[in-house]
C-alpha cells in the first residue's frame, strides 16, 4: 500500500508543534492587547456629550471646586451630575446666547435634563462609595486624574478590578492628607512611602479589610 | 413530594417504639420510606436536575457547540466593549434629595379598612422597601407578609393601567362628567337608586365623604362588605353589650390566654402589636430565671385549623370548629356564667377543662380569653362574660368604641343590596375596592342581580371578575400612590401619605365620591387635609400636619377605653342536624387572604405556615380523616390525589392534603384561589391556569366560616402540589430543634448540652482571627411565630425572584431564608416549632474549600460571602452544605424586561443572573451603609446600628444581629444565654447563628395529656 503522506510531511508535523504554540501564544496575547486597550476600556478616550462641557476652563481656568458641581461627593456613594440648576446658576448672567449652550437652556426651559454620557462607569456588581474614598484621603486625581487639564471628559485609568485592588490592597502607596483631597496638582513633600502608612495609620482604615470581597461586591 | 405515602398504622408503631423526643417534618419522615430516605440524600427533589423538557443529548451538545461559536463570534465583535450608559441629572433638584442615599417617609397601609404604620425606603423617588413604623401603635416597627409584599402589588405589571368603559379605553375626564351628570340626576330623585359599594371604613375623611353623601341624597344607601368579614365579633359585641365595642387585648399583662379558635397572632387588626406583647411575656432571659415559672406565660388553643397561635400553644386542642362552641359554655359553666349546653364535645376530657378553669381562675385579672373571628356571635358573647367574670375587663380586656365607622353585619348588608339589586330598585352601583363577583357567597346571585343595575362602576387596583361586568373601570392607586386616612385597631389616626405619584391613572375612593358630592377639582391631598383643618381646628395645624406626617400617626388619637357591662346572655346553642356528617371550613388564605393577594408572586410562592404549600391550595384532613375516607392507606399515590368536595349541593374537584393536628371529620378549605394570573384580558391569562381551586364555589351566605354535610370522595386522578415542606430537609440529624419544659429548663438551664456527645474544639483548618467586627445572629425559637414576614421582607431587600408553581416542584424556590416547621408527638395532635432557617455563615464553613472558583470566601468579619461574578454554577458549595441554605438560579428567573419592576428592586443589591449560586448575605450592604456612616464620623458601629431585613420585618423580635465581638452587643448576651446552642454544632463548623431553644410552660395538671418532653438523646 503506498503511503500517503509523503516524507516531507514530517517536517510539516514538526513545525506543527511550534506553529501551535506561537499560533495559541499570539492569539492569546493579541486577546489580551484587546481586552486591556483603550478599545474596551476607553482610557483616554475623550466622550462626546450634549453640550462639549470643558472641566479645564471650569476648574483651571475659572478655579470651581469640585464640590460646586459634584455636591454630594464628600457624602454619599455617588458624587452628583448637577441639576440644570447649577449651571444656570451662571450662564443666566455669562455666555447667555452661547449656541454651544442652546441645549443647558433648552433643558431649563423645558424642564428636560440633559442626557450625559457616562464617562466613569463601573460595573453594576461593584459598589462604589465616594464618600468614604474622600473621607479617607483618596484624591479625586487618583482615580479620575487631572479634570484640569481635560477640555473633554476622559478616562486616565482603567477602573477594571486589578485598578481598585491595587489601592484597596496597599492603600499607603495612594493615600493623601484629607486637606489634598480636592488639590488637582498635589506631590506629596516627602516620599510617599513615609506619608503613606503615616496617613494609613492615621486615618484608621482597616487595610485587611479592604480586600474582602463584600466590601464592594454585594 | 406531595402526598405522604401514609402508613398511620406504621407511624403509631413507630412511634410507640420512641422514647425521648422525636421531631419530624412530614408524615413522610415518620413512615421512613425509602423513598424519603432517597429524598433526604438527594439534596434537591428527585427532579432537580433533569433536563428541560425535550432536551436529549444530541441536541444538548449541538446548542452547546452553536453558542461555543456564537460566544467566540459576539466576543470578538464587541461585547467585549462595555455599554454606554448615560446620566439624567435634575433640572431642578428637590430639597432633600441626594442622590445614592435613601429617603424614608411615613404612611399606613390600610388592610382590610385598618391602618397599619409604615416606614417607606425610597430611592430617587422610588419606594422599593416597606418597613414597619416604631411608633405606630398596630406596627410597633415591625410588618407582615402583606406590607412587604405591597410593595410587588404597587409595581404589579398586571395591575388596571387605564379606565374602561364597556372594555374600550375611557377617561377620567369622561368619567367624571358623566358622574357629574349622575349626580345633578340624583339631586332631584334624592339619590333613588344610588348605592356605594365599599369594604370595611375606618378612613375619617372618607367616612365623612360617604356621610356627607347621605345627606345629599338621603335615599341613597351605603353598603360595606368583605369576604372575610368581623360580622361575628360585631355580632357578639351587640349581644353582650347591646352595643359595637372593639375589643383590645394587652397581652403583656397576661399570665394566661385562652384562644376559642382565635389566631390573635395573624388574624385581628392589631395582630403585630399582640405578636409583640404575647411573646414578651414568654422571653427566657437567664437573668430573671430567679422568678422561676412567672417567667412565661401559657397559652391555651382550642382550635379548628392550625393556627400560629396554635403553634405557640402550651396546650392545643384540636376541635371541629362547630365544637368550639360546646367547649367555651363548658368552660364558661365551671366559672359559674350560666352559658348552658353542658356537655362536653367529643374527645374533650372534663380534667382538661377543669384544670384550664383553675388556671384562669388562679390569675383572675390576669388572663385572657379571645374568641375566633370566624366563631359564631355566641363564642363571643361567653368569651366577654368569661373575661368579665374572671376580672379581666380593664386589665388585659380593654373596650373602645368601634373603629370602624359603621360596623354593620356585611353578610345582611350585602344580601340587602342583592334583594334591591333585584328587585330593580338600584340604577347606580358604585364599587370602592374589592371583588364582589368573585368573593359574594355561591348562594347569594350577586352577578345575576348586579347585571340587573343601569350603570355599574368599579375602583379597583385590578381588572378583575367584577371589572369584566361594570360598565367603567376605574384604575385605584395603590396606597403608596395617593393621599388618603386610616385608623389603626385601637383607633390611632394615620395619613396615607403617597411615596410616588401614580404610576397609571389610579385614583381614589375620595375622588369619586367628591364628584358626586359637586366638588370636583379636588385632589385627594385637599380633601384629606381640609377634612383635618376644619375637624381639629388648631391654630398650630400646619405645624401638626407636618408633624403627624413625619412621625406617620396623628398623636393622641387612640380611643379612648369605655366602660361597658355584660347586659346580654347567651343565646342558645344551636341545634345541630343528625348525622351531621363532614364538617367544611372556609378559612382565608394565610398568604392570599381573601384573594386580593392573589396576583402577587411573592405571597403565591411564599410557603403557608404548617402546609408549606406555595401555588395553590388543598382540602385538609386530618391523618385519621384521610385514612376514614379511603385516602390512608394510599401508600402506591406519589401525588395529591383528587376529590370531589360537595357541599349544599355544589361541588369542586380538589387535591386533598393530609395536615397532622387538625380535628378530625373535618375538611379545611383556603378562600382566595382559583384564579388565573396575569392581567385580565391579556393573552397570558387562561382560564384554564387558575391556580388551586376556587372554594367561595362552596361558601354559602349561611355559613361563611363553616358548615356541615360537606362530602369528600376520592375522585380520579392526582395533582402534584407545589409543597416546600420536604425541600431543603435536614432530616436524619438530631438536635436540630431542642426544646423543654419551663420546669425542667429551670432545674438545668443548659439542657441543650444534652445533644453534644464529643468534645469538638479541634479542628485540622485554622483559626481566623477577628480583630473587628465579627457579625453573628441569634435566632430565639421562643419567638418565632412562623410567620413568614421575615421571608418576604427577605425577599423585597435582597431582590429574590419568585421561580413559580413548576420551578418550586422541583425544588427550586430561591427564598434565602426558609420557616421549618418541626412536629413532635403523633400526628393526631402534634406539637409544632417552627425555625428560622438561613445561611449559618460558619467561621469554618464546608462551601468554602469546595469552591473551585474561590467564589464563596471568608471575611475579616466572619461574613460567609458569596461572589456572583465568580460563580461558574458547580453547585458543589451546596452538595456541601449541611443546612442546604444556598440556592441556585438555573434559570433567569429575575424578570430582566418588565419596565415597572425595575424600578421596584434594591439598587444596593446586585441582581443575579442565572447560573449563579446565592444565599443570605447577614444584608451585607446593610452592614457596609453602616459602617461607611460610622467611619465618616469616626466611631465604631454602634450596636443595633446594623438591623437585617428579617430582623426588622419580625413582630416578635425573634432575630438578633449584631458583633459578637462587643462585650455588651445584644446578640452576644443573647448568644451567652444557656440555651442557647448551635444547629449541627456538633459538626464543629462553629456557626454565627445560632438558636436559643424553643421552651414551653405546659400546666403540670395536664401532664398527662401530654407527650413527655425529654431532654435526653435517643
Amino acid at each position: 500500500m503506498a503511503q500517503i503522506f509523503s516524507r516531507g510531511t514530517n517536517y510539516l508535523a514538526k513545525a506543527s508543534i511550534v506553529g501551535l504554540v506561537l499560533l495559541v501564544g499570539g492569539a492569546s496575547t493579541a486577546f489580551g492587547m484587546l481586552w486591556w486597550s483603550p478599545y474596551r476600556s476607553d482610557v483616554g478616550v475623550s466622550v462626546q456629550q450634549v453640550v462639549p462641557f470643558s472641566h479645564e476652563h471650569h476648574v483651571s481656568g475659572l478655579g470651581l471646586d469640585c464640590r460646586y458641581c459634584h455636591t454630594s461627593v464628600e457624602d454619599s456613594s455617588f458624587a452628583g451630575i448637577p441639576p440644570t440648576h447649577t449651571c444656570m446658576g451662571c450662564h443666566s448672567q455669562v455666555w447667555t446666547d452661547a449656541p454651544m449652550l442652546e441645549p443647558v437652556r433648552n433643558s431649563y426651559r423645558t424642564n428636560t435634563p440633559l442626557v450625559w454620557n457616562r464617562v466613569h462607569d463601573l460595573a453594576d456588581f461593584a459598589y462604589f462609595n465616594h464618600g468614604i474614598h474622600i473621607q479617607k484621603g483618596i484624591g479625586c486625581v487618583t482615580c479620575h486624574g487631572q479634570v484640569d487639564q481635560m477640555p473633554l471628559m476622559r478616562k486616565t485609568n482603567t477602573l477594571f478590578m486589578s485598578f481598585c485592588v491595587d489601592c484597596h490592597r496597599d492603600p499607603a502607596k495612594y493615600i493623601r492628607p484629607k486637606d489634598k483631597v480636592f488639590d488637582m496638582a498635589w506631590t506629596p513633600d516627602r516620599p510617599q512611602s513615609e506619608l503613606g502608612p503615616e496617613l494609613v495609620k492615621q486615618y484608621d482604615v482597616q487595610t485587611s479589610q479592604l480586600i474582602d470581597c463584600t466590601v464592594c461586591h454585594r | 413530594m406531595s402526598t405522604p405515602p401514609l402508613d398511620i398504622e406504621g407511624v403509631r408503631a413507630r412511634l410507640a417504639g420512641k422514647q425521648g423526643p422525636e421531631y419530624w417534618q412530614a408524615l413522610e419522615e415518620l413512615s421512613d420510606s425509602a423513598e424519603f430516605q432517597k429524598l433526604v440524600h438527594d439534596e434537591f427533589p428527585p427532579l432537580a436536575s433533569e433536563w428541560p423538557e425535550g432536551l436529549d443529548r444530541r441536541r444538548f451538545l449541538k446548542l452547546m457547540g452553536a453558542s461555543f461559536a456564537l460566544a467566540g463570534l459576539t466576543s470578538a465583535c464587541g461585547t467585549i466593549k462595555t455599554p454606554r450608559e448615560q446620566i439624567l441629572p435634575y433640572v431642578n433638584e428637590p430639597e432633600n434629595m441626594v442622590p445614592g442615599k435613601a429617603l424614608h417617609f411615613a404612611s399606613a397601609m390600610p388592610f382590610q379598612g385598618y391602618g397599619r404604620g409604615v416606614l417607606v425606603e425610597s430611592h430617587l423617588g422610588r419606594p422599593t422597601k416597606v418597613e414597619g413604623n416604631p411608633g405606630h401603635p398596630a406596627s410597633l416597627g415591625a410588618t407582615d407578609i402583606f406590607m412587604q409584599a405591597s410593595i410587588l402589588s404597587l409595581y404589579d405589571p398586571d395591575r388596571a393601567q387605564n379606565a374602561l368603559y364597556r372594555g374600550e379605553i375611557g377617561t377620567w375626564a369622561e368619567f367624571s362628567s358623566r358622574m357629574s351628570q349622575q349626580a345633578s340626576t340624583y339631586a332631584m330623585s334624592q339619590g333613588e337608586g344610588l348605592r356605594i359599594l365599599t369594604g370595611a371604613v375606618t378612613s375619617p375623611t372618607l367616612v365623612a365623604q360617604l356621610e356627607a353623601l347621605l345627606q345629599k341624597f338621603p335615599k341613597a344607601r351605603w353598603h360595606q362588605y368583605e369576604a372575610v368579614s368581623r360580622d361575628n365579633a360585631w355580632d357578639g359585641a351587640r349581644l353582650a353589650f347591646g352595643r359595637e365595642v372593639e375589643t383590645l387585648y394587652r397581652f403583656d399583662k397576661a399570665n394566661v390566654v385562652l384562644s376559642l379558635d382565635s389566631d390573635f397572632l395573624y388574624e385581628l387588626p392589631g395582630s403585630l402589636r399582640y405578636s409583640r406583647e404575647f411573646i414578651n411575656r414568654r422571653r427566657i432571659d437567664s437573668d430573671r430565671l430567679g422568678e422561676g415559672t412567672a417567667l412565661m406565660n401559657r397559652l391555651y388553643v382550642v382550635e379548628s385549623g392550625r393556627s400560629l397561635a396554635g403553634g405557640m400553644a402550651d396546650h392545643r386542642l384540636a376541635l371541629r370548629a362547630a365544637d368550639v362552641e360546646a367547649f367555651a359554655r363548658a368552660v364558661a359553666q365551671r366559672l359559674g356564667i350560666e352559658a348552658g349546653g353542658k356537655a362536653l364535645p367529643e374527645g374533650v376530657s372534663a380534667e382538661w377543662i377543669e384544670a384550664l378553669v383553675a388556671d384562669l381562675k388562679a390569675n383572675s385579672g390576669a388572663s385572657v380569653v379571645v374568641a375566633g373571628e370566624n366563631q359564631p356571635p355566641a363564642v363571643h358573647v361567653i368569651a366577654h362574660l368569661i373575661n368579665s367574670a374572671l376580672g379581666n375587663t380593664g386589665q388585659t380586656v380593654v373596650y373602645t368604641d368601634p373603629v370602624e365607622a359603621h360596623p354593620v353585619n356585611q353578610a345582611q348588608a350585602l344580601h340587602e343590596l342583592v334583594d334591591d339589586m333585584n328587585a330593580g330598585r338600584v340604577k347606580t352601583l358604585i364599587i370602592l375596592g374589592g371583588n364582589p363577583v368573585y368573593t359574594a357567597p355561591a348562594d347569594l346571585p350577586f352577578l345575576e342581580a348586579m347585571k340587573k343595575v343601569e350603570l355599574r362602576v368599579h375602583l379597583s387596583l385590578f381588572a378583575d371578575e367584577t371589572s369584566e361586568w361594570c360598565h367603567w373601570l376605574i384604575p385605584a392607586a395603590h396606597y403608596l400612590e395617593a393621599w388618603g386616612d386610616v385608623r389603626a385597631h385601637d383607633g390611632t389616626v394615620s395619613i396615607v401619605q403617597p411615596l410616588i405619584a401614580p404610576l397609571y391613572e389610579g385614583k381614589t375612593s375620595h375622588e369619586i365620591l367628591s364628584i358626586l358630592l359637586g366638588e370636583t377639582g379636588q385632589t385627594p391631598y385637599d380633601l384629606v387635609r381640609k377634612y383635618w383643618q376644619t375637624k381639629l381646628a388648631r391654630t398650630d395645624f400646619d405645624a401638626f400636619w407636618r408633624k403627624s406626617l413625619h412621625d406617620g400617626f396623628m398623636a393622641d388619637t387612640a380611643f379612648a377605653p369605655v366602660t361597658v357591662a355584660v347586659s346580654g346572655t347567651v343565646p342558645p346553642p344551636t341545634e345541630r342536624p343528625a348525622g351531621e356528617g363532614l364538617e367544611i371550613q372556609f378559612r382565608c388564605d394565610p398568604s392570599l387572604w381573601d384573594g386580593e393577594w392573589a396576583n402577587n408572586g411573592w405571597l403565591q410562592e411564599l410557603p403557608k405556615p404548617f402546609t408549606k404549600i406555595t401555588w395553590g391550595n388543598a382540602a385538609l384532613i386530618s391523618p385519621a380523616t384521610a385514612e376514614g375516607l379511603g385516602f390512608g392507606k394510599a401508600s402506591e399515590w406519589r401525588e395529591s390525589p383528587l376529590a370531589t368536595l360537595e357541599y349544599g349541593g355544589r361541588s369542586l374537584t380538589v387535591p386533598v392534603w393530609v395536615l397532622p393536628g387538625l380535628a378530625d371529620n373535618s375538611v379545611l378549605v383556603h378562600l382566595g384561589h382559583g384564579r388565573p394570573l396575569g392581567a385580565w384580558g391579556s393573552r397570558e391569562r387562561k382560564e384554564a391556569d387558575a391556580i388551586g381551586f376556587n372554594a367561595y364555589a362552596l361558601r354559602t351566605a349561611a355559613a361563611p366560616a363553616f358548615g356541615f354535610g360537606a362530602t369528600l370522595t376520592k375522585a380520579a386522578g392526582t395533582a402534584t402540589l407545589a409543597c416546600t415542606q420536604l425541600h431543603h430537609s435536614f432530616a436524619n440529624r438530631r438536635g436540630i430543634i431542642r426544646s423543654a419544659t419551663l420546669g425542667e429548663f429551670l432545674k438545668e438551664p443548659d439542657f441543650v448540652k444534652h445533644w453534644q456527645h464529643h468534645d469538638d474544639s479541634y479542628s485540622l483548618y485554622p483559626d481566623y482571627e477577628y480583630n473587628g467586627y465579627a457579625w453573628g445572629m441569634a435566632v430565639d425559637q421562643q419567638a418565632c411565630i412562623g410567620c413568614n414576614a421575615c421571608v418576604i421582607a427577605c425577599q423585597a431587600e435582597n431582590n429574590i425572584p419568585v421561580v413559580g408553581m413548576d420551578q418550586v416542584i422541583r425544588g427550586r424556590e430561591m427564598h434565602w431564608m426558609r420557616i421549618d416547621t418541626y412536629y413532635s408527638g403523633s400526628p393526631e395532635n402534634p406539637r409544632a416549632f417552627n425555625q428560622p432557617m438561613l445561611c449559618q455563615h460558619c467561621e469554618k464553613a464546608p462551601c468554602e474549600p469546595v469552591c473551585p472558583v474561590g467564589a464563596t470566601v471568608h471575611s475579616h468579619e466572619g461574613l460567609n460571602e458569596m461572589v456572583y461574578n465568580r460563580c461558574v454554577g458547580t453547585r458543589y458549595c451546596s452538595n456541601n452544605c449541611p443546612w442546604k441554605v444556598r440556592r441556585f438560579n438555573f434559570y433567569q428567573y429575575t424578570d430582566r424586561t418588565t419596565e415597572s419592576l425595575k424600578p421596584m428592586r434594591n439598587p444596593n443589591v446586585t441582581v443575579r443572573q442565572r447560573g449563579v449560586m446565592e444565599k443570605c448575605t447577614y444584608c451585607v450592604q446593610r452592614i457596609n451603609l453602616a459602617r461607611i456612616e460610622a467611619k465618616k464620623q469616626g466611631r465604631r458601629i454602634r450596636d443595633g446600628e446594623v438591623v437585617t431585613a428579617c430582623q426588622q420585618a419580625c413582630p416578635t423580635r425573634a432575630i438578633l444581629f449584631g458583633d459578637i465581638n462587643d462585650p455588651d452587643s445584644a446578640v452576644r448576651r443573647q448568644k451567652a444565654q444557656p440555651h442557647n446552642y448551635a444547629v449541627l454544632g456538633e459538626l464543629n463548623t462553629k456557626p454565627r447563628t445560632t438558636y436559643l431553644a424553643r421552651l414551653t410552660n405546659p400546666n403540670p395538671a395536664l401532664a398527662a395529656f401530654e407527650p413527655p418532653y425529654e431532654s435526653e438523646v435517643q
